[in-house]
């Protein structure tokens, strides 16, 4: 993991030192005669660097649309979007979708390697770089699985693996447990918790589940119904490493979540 | 394994059977519907001929076969890279169907020559279309959140068209492969027809001008087991090269 940007210790995460910013982004659609659908209006967000924000808000409030905006996938029609390291947006940001992708033709571990054979690095030396990652994150043992043998949480698993291989100082997680059940959900949480404080990155996260975002996240931002807009952020200053079951009891937790909720609602 | 194929088999020796009472009805004559039994009889007797002709047919069935697998993928890709390339052929690729092989074939043996080249041509313009369509499809069907991933990685085009489109068209292009299969055969029976020296096409044709009916049976008996040996060929090889299927 060479390109890891390594923040000063003691500075504060300012929006001066954001790592992606979003400054009045706007976003439209067009649909059929002429009708156009405002996907994000006028949206603003920063994320520092090595922090965790979490997106939170209700389905079709344009949440796919933002990393996408931020991944470089797409253009915003009004506002900036930047991110800081790189000239292009796409070279700087590793974007994992809401489902995993994973290619039925190669095992886990080739899977994975894609990220590195699609920035030039050839198959076989793609592979013995990815392979020790296994190692690293509880998949031991998986590496020559093909994705139809893996379970939906370990397939996720190695989606991130990919993610992670990208090599991008910033990381766009667009749901990433979202097709997973609740209890699969919980412990991938956890795991993806791990794995960020061994490997911090910038990372932006969209989910449209509360306890997810307060788990992971060091900054909530809650968006309005389409068109999608910050309408409050939270800040998260629970200890880790956070553990759900505990978390169930700490009232500054259920504090967090009743405010997330109210936000959501209004 | 016989659980499966015992319907299959049963039918066929019902249709044998009935061919056979068919055969055998007062007003039937011989010249024109050979019994299973005279075709059995005529297979056993002409084998060594059958054989001899049977490889020639099969030569000219693989290599034509070769030939529209070659031309068929590489113009699939390139109307899948050119998009204006695509709009201006697909439509003239399609028109190419309603040209009846059996009034080009002629014209192929006149412009070439008797031997085996103007045969491999005729069964690769039978077998091209179904490849080319199937597998265009199938680079098609990429999903478009797959491309997107792999445009978010940095992969050329050329990465992502070897790394995913390809593969993931491959049970595609196979599906066109079985098409094209079973109907490379009568290409190659068209391309004998307009004239060859040899092949199972020109005894079965011989045999209609000498009224050797059970031979003709017999021919087609034989050109029948190719097509089923070329399907099963393409199906296994399938199963070792892609076994994934569609996505």
């Amino acid at each position: 993991m060479a390109t890891r940007l390594e923040a000063p210790v003691e500075e504060p995460r300012s929006v001066e030192k954001a790592a992606v910013r979003i400054e009045s982004a706007t976003r439209r659609y067009a649909r059929r005669r002429g009708a156009t659908v405002t996907a994000i209006e006028s949206l603003d967000l920063a994320v520092g660097r090595d922090e965790v924000v979490a997106v939170v808000g209700p389905s079709g409030c344009g949440k796919s649309t933002l990393l996408e905006l931020v991944a470089g996938l797409q253009e915003p029609d009004e506002g900036l979007v930047t991110v800081a390291g790189a000239p292009e947006r796409r070279a700087a940001c590793a974007w994992m979708p809401q489902r995993d992708l994973l290619v039925p033709w190669r095992d886990a571990v080739g899977n994975a390697a894609l990220a590195l054979e699609s920035a030039g690095v050839g198959r076989a030396e793609a592979r013995r770089r990815a392979a020790p990652l296994f190692e690293r994150f509880g998949l031991a043992d998986f590496e020559r699985a093909r994705p139809a043998e893996l379970s939906g949480g370990m397939r996720q698993r190695v989606a991130f693996l990919r993610t992670l291989l990208a090599d991008r100082p910033v990381l766009l997680l667009d749901e990433p447990f979202g097709a997973l059940d609740s209890i699969t959900r919980g412990s991938m949480q956890e795991w993806l918790a791990e794995a960020l404080a061994e490997e911090p990155r910038t990372v932006l996260l969209v989910t449209h589940d509360v306890d997810e975002a307060l788990v992971l996240a060091d900054r909530v931002a809650i968006l309005t119904p389409r068109p999608g807009r910050v309408r409050a952020e939270l800040t998260v200053d629970l200890p880790r490493p956070r553990r759900r079951r505990e978390l169930l009891t700490d009232p500054a937790f259920a504090e967090l979540k009743r405010r997330a909720l109210d936000a959501l609602e209004c | 394994m016989l659980r499966r194929y015992w319907p299959s088999a049963l039918l066929l020796v019902a249709a044998i059977l009935a061919w056979q009472g068919i055969a055998s009805l007062p007003g039937v004559d011989d010249l024109t519907l050979a019994s299973p039994v005279e075709t059995w009889h005529s297979l056993r007797t002409d084998t060594h001929l059958l054989l001899t002709n049977a490889w020639t047919t099969a030569q000219e069935v693989l290599l034509g076969l070769a030939v529209a697998v070659v031309l068929g993928a590489g113009a699939a890709v390139a109307m899948h890279l050119v998009r204006p390339l695509r709009d201006a052929v697909y439509p003239l690729l399609v028109a190419s169907q309603a040209v009846p092989v059996i009034v080009v074939a002629p014209l192929f043996i006149l412009a070439f020559d008797y031997g085996i080249g103007p045969k491999v041509l005729i069964v690769a313009l039978t077998c091209f279309f179904p490849i080319t369509v199937n597998l265009l499809d199938g680079l098609r069907a990429v999903e478009a959140e797959q491309l997107k991933l792999m445009r978010s990685l940095g992969a050329s085009r050329l990465a992502t068209l070897l790394k995913v489109e390809l593969p993931s068209a491959l049970p595609y292009l196979f599906s066109g492969l079985r098409v094209a299969a079973t109907v490379s055969v009568i290409g190659a029976v068209f391309g004998e027809w307009a004239g060859a020296d040899r092949g199972l096409g020109r005894m079965i044709l011989l045999g209609i001008n000498q009224l050797q009916t059970p031979r003709v049976f017999a021919g087609v008996i034989v050109l029948m087991l190719m097509s089923i040996a070329l399907f099963l060929s393409v199906y296994v090889v399938e199963r070792l090269v892609a076994p994934w299927g569609r996505a």
